[in-house]
């Protein structure tokens, strides 16, 4: 979830105006009571519910958004409002939890909290251990996209990415982990690995790639398989499926190695002023026909079973890239923080590539 | 006193400039001999000595040469052409080929991209004419074509003001002496325009060497300037504003040593300290 676009940033900033406005006259103590803060990606979410929930409980809620997980931590830890809710990437909620940001949840007291599927939590469990502080809203995979018409044989492999047959007509991400995520797994190492020699085997492979690379991209991977540009693409599942939605030739698959999981989820940040008000919030969101509002506008994967069940089978197998497959979450593996050292020699190894 | 009411007229602009020319340029200096922990060190500077450093910046000085050269070549014609028009009409012409500079640079550069993509309109042109499709998209030529593009008003303006206030009775005295057209091209119209070439040249070179957006948006992440690198060391997730600091320090001074260069050998040609 790295790229929600900027649509709504102007309401957000209308929104934080109109709080400011709001916090004159009354005790701060006395409008927390009935108004939750809320800290979300950029459109991510339908505004609908928002208003919905207000009438149905009383709870105003004051909706903020950001667009990087960086650019959210570093308005949080500002402290000049103080959030009730965050909802945020797998990463960044694993640093949250481990500098202690954050509450635990009182799942008990929720009474759709069950909709979230089993094999969510477990995937959770990446970052938040025995399961105490999160709530799980999206997630999706990274996998190749590829256009029908411009292939011989359906890739399965992240092999296929290094196809001398398909020389300048494959795009990767620009962005350093997503681009080692295809090497490292075909070596099988863990995408969270430190270690510098295996590091340095995947740049060499990324190395030899390189001339059968036609861009390294970040946001117009889409337009330009919806162009059709290139055969084949590493893209994120939620804009494989929009792409495919531009152009029925795109296909999305999880290659048979594996590959990297996303997981964007909720948590109380430590500050907040109204803990009772965000999990009836997070209670709301599990709801069936909320999550299935929400499911509808922002079309990436749901944990939600609830709505899983009430989709038919044929739109879940025409559209693989939201649906995966059962097996698929098994060959996944999620992004960790690997601290400053290795950051740094991602960024070198990164250098490296760019500049060969 | 008439003296000091004349001095403050400037006190906006050196206003401006202390606060973003002179300060940001100290908060580079600082950083660029400081680390993380504060302490002295000339590591920021010297990694430019690095390949992963030195590569991009030799690509950029060669790619900006590129197309500065570009530029003049397209430009000194053009004004030459233009500056012989009387002042009403060439008016209008100057402002056509000004006219791009209204719209965004970052559209412009767009435009090039859905020009020179694989299936874009270049090659759909060529497939109607019977032509192979070309293959420029992402590739240093791409870089080129759109940097010079974008600068090329730059080069052209400078040239054209300096061209339209040589005195004409200058060249038709030359002409009564017997010069041929070449000779009042090298000894009479080159000189007297040196002024408007150097100020085009700078202009074009200076700003292309740390170019990265149009080296981004056409060259599909494939070519690494040392504005990419200055960029990455700014804005990624492992940001180090020193080492950036010192990139920009060393591009600084390349820019710098290849002015003193240009300046000697202008020196050379018999120009007269113009800047």
């Amino acid at each position: 979830m790295q790229k929600k676009t900027i649509r709504f940033k102007a309401v957000s900033v209308l929104t934080a105006a109109a709080m400011l406005f709001a916090s004159c006259g009354r005790s701060a103590e006395e409008k927390a009571a009935n108004q939750i803060i809320v800290f979300n990606y950029g459109d991510y979410i339908d505004r609908d519910v928002l208003g919905q929930f207000e009438e149905e409980t009383g709870i105003k809620v004051v909706y903020e958004e950001f667009l990087t997980p960086e650019a959210m931590y570093t308005k949080y830890k500002n402290g000049t409002i103080k959030y009730d809710l965050v909802c945020c990437s797998d990463y960044m909620v694993d640093k949250m939890i481990k500098e202690k940001e954050v509450k635990e949840i009182d799942y008990a007291s929720m009474e759709h909290i069950s909709n979230i599927g089993d094999t969510y939590w477990k995937v959770s469990e990446n970052f938040d251990a025995g399961h105490k502080y999160t709530v799980p809203y999206f997630w999706g995979t990274v996998g190749i996209l590829y256009n029908t018409t411009m292939i011989d044989k359906v890739p399965d492999s992240w092999n296929d990415l290094w196809d001398k047959q398909y020389k300048n007509n494959i795009i990767m991400q620009n962005s350093v982990r997503d681009s080692f995520v295809p090497p490292l797994v075909l070596d099988g190492c863990s995408i969270n690995t430190k270690d510098e020699a295996s590091l340095r085997k995947a740049l060499d492979a990324l190395k030899e790639q390189k001339d059968l690379v036609q861009s390294y991209l970040v946001d117009e991977v889409r337009d330009d398989m919806v162009n059709g540009q290139a055969a084949m693409a590493v893209i994120y599942s939620g804009e494989a499926s929009l792409a495919s939605e531009y152009n029925e030739d795109l296909e999305y698959i999880v290659p048979k190695e594996g590959t990297n999981i996303w997981m964007d989820s909720w948590v109380i940040p430590e500050g907040g002023r109204n803990y009772n008000g965000a999990v009836k919030f997070l209670d709301f969101l599990c709801r069936e026909d909320i999550a299935q509002k929400n499911f509808d506008y922002v079309y990436y994967s749901t944990p939600n079973e609830a709505v899983l069940d009430g989709i038919d089978e044929e739109e879940k197998e025409e559209d693989t890239a939201i649906f995966p497959e059962d097996d698929v979450l098994g060959r996944c593996e999620m992004f960790t923080y690997l601290g400053p050292e290795t950051e740094e020699l991602y960024n070198r190894l990164w250098k490296e590539l760019k500049v060969y | 006193m008439k003296k000091l009411g004349s001095r403050l007229l400037a006190g906006p602009y050196v206003l401006w400039m202390v606060l973003f020319t002179i300060i940001p340029l100290c908060l580079i200096l600082y950083n660029a001999f400081t680390n993380i922990d504060g302490g002295f060190t000339l590591d920021n500077v010297a990694a430019v000595t690095d390949y992963v450093n030195a590569k991009p910046l030799f690509l950029s000085l060669g790619m900006s040469l590129v197309v500065t050269l570009a530029c003049f070549l397209l430009s000194f014609p053009l004004a030459l052409v233009l500056s012989k028009y009387s002042k009403n009409k060439n008016s209008i012409i100057v402002m056509v080929f000004i006219l791009p500079m209204w719209m965004n640079f970052m559209l412009r550069t767009l435009a090039w991209r859905l020009i020179l993509l694989n299936n874009g309109f270049l090659n759909r042109g060529l497939d109607i004419l019977g032509f192979d499709p070309v293959y420029l998209m992402n590739t240093k030529a791409a870089i080129i074509l759109g940097t010079a593009y974008d600068y090329f008003p730059f080069m052209l303006l400078p040239i054209y003001n300096a061209l339209v206030k040589i005195d004409k009775d200058v060249i038709n005295a030359a002409k009564d002496l017997g010069a041929t057209s070449f000779i009042i091209l090298k000894k009479v119209i080159l000189p007297l325009s040196l002024p408007g070439i150097v100020s085009g040249i700078t202009m074009v070179f200076v700003p292309s060497m740390s170019e990265f957006v149009i080296a981004d948006m056409l060259g599909g992440g494939k070519v690494y300037l040392i504005g990419n690198a200055i960029e990455q060391a700014f804005n990624s997730g492992y940001a180090d504003v020193h080492l950036g600091s010192g990139l920009s320090l060393s591009l600084m001074g390349l820019i710098i040593i290849s002015m003193v260069i240009y300046k000697f050998f202008d020196r050379g040609e018999g120009g007269h300290g113009l800047w």
